[in-house]
């Protein structure tokens, strides 16, 4: 089963307009938790109706009316928010695009980051309660605690409903990229050929970066990450077989990757990087996806470019797991041998991580030892939690008992 | 909004003063004391406590009252100070609270109004 077009349609007609919504009745009631819980009522309604009505011509307007006649029925007491929404006509004044003060609220640094993600779904994408929390694997009840908790704090702890000043806007800039980053994660790792009745993170990631590019578009740090997505999405079509397990990037039929967009993101990652100097984290694993992207095949891929460009950024970000990436590069431009050494010195704190294992499977495959290779992709098959990477898993070690 | 923010204390930090030489510690006060003129206009009163061997704790939750020595949770963090502060919003408080040039940890909490 595949999504429908329809269901996409309207998965993408609610995302332009719900945020929006969300925007102006912040803007204009005051009141955060007020204002979102109306706009994820009328996405409810429009989510009901417009399978059978089919989409309106105005769903801005839909949305519109339906959140203020909700308004004026549920705010009965509240003479001053009721007043405010009586007063409302469509169409809303044309005001700036107030979604990027929306985004950065929900993404403040005093919300837990699994509040950031939820929140920042359901009211800059429109997502529903039920979506996220089907995206996420989580049960409902869970995730409308967070939601509610989250937006108690936002009102109760004072949070504004404001683009930070310059002088925070770097630091607050980074919480929002980290939360699009995980969400694209997520989207990205767990995605398989049956996306039946999930919705897709990975496009709402997209459409996310690409909103925050056009509302900040001195800021080069968005740009790296949306060239970094997409390069990512340009070769989804050669990550999953007909049957459906995951294809890794060494073995994937790289005709069917999407060349076109790999062209065009590319193309905007180096007219970015010459308007700036001194590339951040994004930008550089956005040109590390650039090499592997323009790479004809595996083995004649730029390696030694790679590990100029892992040197940067493990520079810009020294972790362990960018150490471990580092170390594949290693591996081509040195030798197995040498890339062994580099995660022999990351053992003590990747040990709980399936990659690090996986990856030093196939290096001790490549030196031979097919005995200590199958230790670590068992413990690497132990540790995961991703039901496309175990496949891979299950298959290399079916296949090395065969030999 | 006003706010109050709760100085926090750790063994290390208290470490570390006591090693320090008269003069530095004294230079240490005095970043203190220019941090409380700097806001001056938006604080609205406060105390640096006594330490927490001063402390002592009551609990009424029982049939009687149970009297008890030191702080209410035993810990390697204690509360040194408080200090209310009246702001727009959270960004402008952590914005005064990250300027703090004393003890290594400050909670931020809004007061009920």
């Amino acid at each position: 089963m595949t999504t429908t077009p329809a269901a996409d349609e309207l998965a993408r007609v609610v995302r332009d307009h719900a945020g929006r919504l969300a925007a102006s009745l912040v803007s204009l009631l005051g009141d955060f938790s007020t204002a979102e819980d109306l706009v994820q009522d009328a996405v409810e309604t429009a989510l009901r109706r417009w399978p059978v009505e089919g989409i309106p011509d105005r769903p801005d307007a839909w949305l519109f009316t339906v959140a203020r006649r909700r308004g004026l029925d549920v705010l009965r007491r509240q003479q001053n928010y009721r007043s405010k929404l009586a007063e409302l006509q469509w169409p809303l004044q044309p005001a700036p695009d107030d979604r990027l003060r929306l985004i950065f609220t929900c993404c403040h640094p005093a919300l837990a980051r699994e509040a950031q993600i939820a929140l920042t779904l359901r009211v800059v994408c429109g997502l529903t309660t039920g979506q996220i929390a089907a995206a996420f694997l989580t049960s409902e009840t869970t995730l409308a605690q967070r939601i509610t908790r989250a937006k108690r704090k936002i009102a109760q702890a004072g949070i504004p409903y404001r683009i930070p000043r310059d002088d925070e806007l770097p630091d607050r800039l980074d919480e929002v990229l980290t939360v699009i980053y995980l969400l694209f994660n997520e989207g990205y790792l767990s995605s398989s050929s049956d996306r039946a009745h999930s919705r897709d993170l990975v496009d709402d990631a997209e459409w996310l970066t690409a909103l925050l590019a056009g509302l900040l578009p001195a800021e080069p740090e968005v740009t790296g990450l949306l060239v970094l997505i997409r390069l990512h999405r340009a070769r989804t079509a050669a990550r999953f077989n007909d049957a459906g397990q995951l294809v890794l990037l060494q073995d994937q039929d790289r005709s069917t990757w999407d060349h076109a967009a790999i062209t065009a993101a590319t193309a905007l990652l180096t007219r970015t990087a010459r308007r700036h100097r001194a590339p951040g984290p994004y930008q550089v694993q956005a040109a590390i996806a650039a090499c592997h992207s323009e790479a004809p095949s595996w083995d004649d891929t730029d390696w030694e470019q790679i590990l100029v460009l892992y040197d940067m950024l493990l520079h810009l970000q020294p972790t362990p797991v960018t150490r471990l990436h580092r170390a594949v590069a290693v591996r081509y431009v040195h030798s197995a041998e040498a890339a062994l050494t580099e995660l022999g010195a990351l053992h003590q704190e990747l040990d709980n991580y399936p990659l690090y294992h996986a990856t030093n499977a196939e290096l001790l495959r490549a030196v031979g030892d097919s005995e200590g290779a199958t230790k670590a992709d068992r413990r690497a098959l132990e540790l995961t939690t991703n039901p496309a990477q175990a496949e891979v898993l299950k298959e290399r070690l079916a296949g090395a008992e065969l030999t | 909004m006003k706010y109050v923010l709760m100085f926090v204390e750790t063994e290390q930090f208290a470490k570390d003063l006591a090693a320090m030489s008269a003069d530095e510690r004294e230079r240490a006060y005095q970043r203190v004391n220019q941090w409380f003129l700097d806001h001056s206009d938006k604080i609205r009163g406060g105390h640096k406590l006594q330490g927490p061997h001063t402390a002592t704790t009551l609990r009424l939750d029982g049939p009687t009252p149970v009297t008890t020595d030191g702080p209410f949770i035993e810990g390697k963090e204690v509360v040194s100070g408080f200090t209310e502060i009246d702001v727009a919003d959270l960004d402008e408080a952590l914005r005064i609270a990250k300027e703090w040039p004393g003890c290594p940890v400050v909670e931020i909490r809004p007061v009920e109004s």
